[in-house]
């Protein structure tokens, strides 16, 4: 039997359009934010297992490459909420045309940067108290 | 041969009333964790500081308790719906797929229960300060 391709038909949409675009950084920004749910937990059981615990695991939690992958998870946390609600607007049948999707996905894009914009500010002020 | 109508034949093979669950289910948390995440992020960057008496003190406040424990059940159930779609899309091989499928739904399974373990011990004192 020949073989046929497999859903995802990757290669016969054009990457560049804002459609692929956001959908699929809706998807690398869940599966980020499901590695997120994993270092939720460790910082939860490492709370529940008492101070001493707690102090050694922020050693890992608050160094550099731990900023970076916050960072990371805010930006997909910001994305992945604007778009996920974008799509629960599609799901009442609302805003499927093509200008107005064209529309929505800036509007998520800016919603993104806000969000963006308003943690990093709280985060750094955050750091700034508790260095 | 088999004496079967089409018909019959039809409705035993295709989605049984059930066919959107995974779809609702999915819209259901993400319903949900819309408030819920807002909360918690809020919660976060309000806290005067991240150790470990800080967050223990919040965490024993019964709302905040709460509100971790249903954000933790939902993001780990929408998480699993999400990351079972991603699986169904690239991993083709049937046999590779149902294990990878199996071992993530062990792996949320594992990760709710001990978040929800984690933070019930916080929360009802148990945790050796």
């Amino acid at each position: 039997m020949r073989t046929r391709p497999l859903s995802p038909h990757l290669s016969v949409y054009r990457m560049s359009r804002y459609t692929l675009a956001t959908s699929i950084l809706n998807r690398f920004t869940g599966v980020a934010l499901s590695a997120g749910l994993l270092l939720l937990t460790y910082w939860l059981m490492a709370l529940a297992a008492g101070a001493h615990a707690y102090a050694r695991a922020l050693v890992l939690l608050s160094g550099g490459p731990a900023k970076l992958v916050y960072a990371a998870l805010i930006v997909s946390f910001c994305y992945h909420l604007a778009a996920g609600i974008r799509h629960l607007v599609w799901d009442t049948g609302r805003g499927l045309e093509r200008a107005q999707a064209q529309r929505s996905a800036w509007l998520v894009a800016a919603a993104t940067v806000v969000m963006v914009l308003a943690i990093g500010y709280f985060a750094w002020l955050a750091g700034e108290r508790t260095p | 041969m088999s004496l079967r109508t089409p018909l019959g034949r039809v409705l035993g093979l295709g989605a049984a009333k059930d066919g959107v669950q995974h779809w609702w289910v999915q819209r259901l948390t993400s319903v949900a964790l819309v408030p819920l995440t807002i909360w918690f992020v809020v919660s976060l960057l309000a806290l005067p500081a991240l150790d470990h008496a800080t967050v223990s003190v919040w965490l024993r406040q019964s709302w905040s308790a709460l509100l971790l424990i249903l954000l933790v059940l939902t993001a780990g159930w929408h998480s699993q719906l999400g990351m079972r779609v991603v699986v169904e899309d690239y991993v083709h091989d049937t046999g590779l797929r149902t294990l990878v499928l199996v071992l993530l739904t062990f792996a949320h399974v594992l990760l709710a229960a001990a978040a929800v373990l984690a933070v019930l011990r916080v929360a009802l004192g148990g945790a050796g300060l």
